[in-house]
């Protein structure tokens, strides 16, 4: 019962918190391109990778108790700030699952802002392209973000090293 | 004349119970329509199973197609002129509005979750790969089925182009909640169209309301939430949902333990294998599932056997309400006694949550989430607009899942009268 959202819960004993439902979208999505078994699907929309399946389930987790939900207001918009729960923590106990070396990759995205994030997971949307054709694609469905090239080597290098630390 | 820009001699017209007719000049589309890609569609119904629940739900895929690419077409009409609006992009728009389901499977939802399969995948190769709808489009010019995939994957450079088929206002939803809300029969699902497509524009890389449009669009949100609640997630659809899948992994179970099926589950074989083809896909409609689920009946294997004379004969699992946080150790429990009174709990007990569901509600947003719907007002500000409609506002703060624990209630009925196991699994299932 419930063993998919008890991989959300594992992942959030393993983060803590996380700031911004953005955010927690591109992590999910990096963590399961490094072959961590989520099995939320996710579609492209306008701001990159997008799961309605794990923004219901995170819903789903709120309501039962599992995880905290809190909204902060920023200039014009919201921002939700999501942790686990004890109720949370108890539910995980009846798991047996580990998420192997998740620890590094989750500081290194903890280390990285939102945006960075959108482009890494941009990019690994569009895997299985040559480079050329991954950075073209990018810059033109991102063409508002003005991801600069130095950004583009920087998310290659970042992706080289997640994918190594799984 | 390019074959982009052929027209048909005469206009052909579908009569449509939601749009009244649908209308085709552009021989592209008309020789879509034609190819043995789109006619499959036929034999994939909208809404999956819901026909268990609302008999009227018979409707496929094929009408639902029809519909969007109509409403497009209106749509593109009435843009035509603007400043935002390319109308060199108009056959794009309506390829994509017809093609954009082209990659469900039969009951597609619990198909792909136990095959672990995307229609969104499926979609892009059958207009990619070697198929009729490819060589069709090939004509059209070479980049242009690669174009038509990016707008129904949602990664072409005109984001404009992309929301009118796939947004929070779109083409998709504006067809699929009156013709759902038609063929199931409910009362709910209906709202003026007519009036958003007059009130839509193209601005910039996006479709907006104008703000007079506000009440109109407040029907279509309200609509899109009694719609869930009553068609999309009714537990007895969800029920029937639960034994599909059960089917599918039962029968894969059987396969993969080399079981000796009575009939060789031929079109089955590459998806237990996990390495289906596009052909072997495109083989796999409603009508062979249902041929193999009326031979499996009779199947020695007691359970395959059992869950499909439940699908075949509507012979469905009951259902609790159930918190899995304060019901955890009653799950254990009946986990248990299930096992202890010989009825395998891994076919006959599950709990199914909203999120194991499709469809979506309205969402706001935080910044940069998802594309909220924005409307534009007098003076030219744009509004999200939940900020403006406190209807909206009030739908976007409810709580919006839920949790249901299916039975084989029959199976417990079975059981004899004196069993403390009997006893046990009744106290806990009528609380």
């Amino acid at each position: 019962m419930l063993n998919e959202h008890a991989k959300l819960i594992s992942f959030f004993s393993h983060c803590k918190e996380v700031v911004g439902r953005k955010r927690l979208q591109k992590m999910i999505y990096i963590l399961k391109k490094c072959n961590f078994p989520f099995s939320e699907r996710y579609q492209f929309h306008f701001y990159g990778p997008y799961s309605e399946e794990l923004t219901l389930r995170v819903e789903e987790l709120t309501n039962l108790g599992f995880l905290s939900e809190s909204k902060e207001k920023k200039s014009g918009y919201y921002q939700y700030r999501y942790g686990l729960t004890d109720e949370g923590k108890k539910f995980l106990n009846h798991y047996d699952f580990q998420l192997d070396n998740i620890d590094g990759i989750i500081e290194k995205m903890n280390g990285e802002s939102s945006r960075f994030l959108e482009l890494v997971s941009t990019m690994m949307y569009f895997e299985g392209m040559t480079k050329e054709d991954v950075e073209e694609k990018v810059l033109t469905v991102k063409s508002k973000q003005n991801y600069t090239q130095d950004e583009l080597e920087k998310a290659w290098d970042f992706i080289g090293q997640v994918k190594r630390a799984n | 004349m390019a074959y982009r820009d052929e027209q048909l001699n005469e206009e052909k017209v579908f009569k449509d119970p939601v749009h009244r007719y649908v209308h085709v000049r552009d021989k592209v589309i008309w020789d879509l329509i034609g190819t043995p890609e789109f006619q499959r569609l036929r034999r994939i119904k909208q809404l999956g199973t819901s026909f268990f629940t609302f008999h009227g739900a018979e409707h496929s895929r094929f009408n639902h197609s029809l519909g969007v690419y109509e409403i497009i077409r209106r749509i593109v009409e009435n843009f035509r002129g603007h400043a935002d609006w390319n109308d060199e992009e108009r056959l794009l728009c309506l390829s994509a509005a017809l093609l954009h389901d082209l990659g469900h499977g039969p009951f597609s939802h619990s198909f792909e979750k136990v095959f672990n399969l995307d229609h969104e995948d499926y979609t892009r190769d059958i207009i990619l790969g070697d198929t009729a709808v490819n060589r069709i489009l090939q004509r059209v010019g070479d980049d242009f089925p690669q174009k038509v995939a990016d707008v129904i994957g949602k990664t072409y450079a005109n984001k404009l182009v992309i929301s009118l088929i796939s947004s929070q206002i779109d083409a998709d939803r504006m067809d699929y909640l009156q013709r759902d809300a038609y063929f199931t029969g409910v009362s709910y699902g209906h709202f003026d169209m007519e009036r958003i497509l007059r009130v839509m524009r193209p601005l910039d890389d996006q479709v907006v309301i104008k703000a007079s449009g506000m009440h109109a669009v407040e029907d279509y949100i309200m609509s899109r939430y009694q719609m869930y609640w009553q068609v999309y997630f009714h537990p007895v659809t969800r029920s029937s949902e639960v034994i599909l899948s059960k089917i599918l992994h039962r029968a894969m179970h059987l396969y993969k333990g080399d079981y000796q099926f009575t009939l060789e589950p031929h079109h089955f074989v590459s998806f237990f294998d996990e390495n289906p083809s596009l052909e072997d896909y495109l083989k796999l409609d409603e009508s062979v599932v249902m041929y193999y689920f009326q031979i499996w009946k009779d199947e020695k294997d007691p359970i395959l056997s059992d869950l499909c004379n439940r699908f075949v004969n509507r012979h469905l699992f009951k259902y609790i309400e159930f918190n899995p946080n304060h019901q955890f150790g009653q799950w254990m429990e009946l986990h248990k006694l299930f096992t202890e009174a010989g009825i395998d709990p891994d076919y006959y007990l599950e709990v199914d949550s909203s999120s194991d569901l499709p469809y979506d509600f309205y969402r706001p947003g935080e910044d940069e989430e998802r594309l909220p719907i924005h409307l534009m007002m007098q003076n030219g500000d744009l509004k999200e607009l939940s900020r403006q409609s406190e209807i909206v506002e009030a739908i976007s703060g409810k709580k919006r899942t839920d949790h249901k624990l299916y039975y084989a209630a029959d199976f417990i009925e079975g059981l004899s009268d004196d069993s403390e196991i009997k006893k046990r699994i009744l106290e806990i299932l009528e609380g």
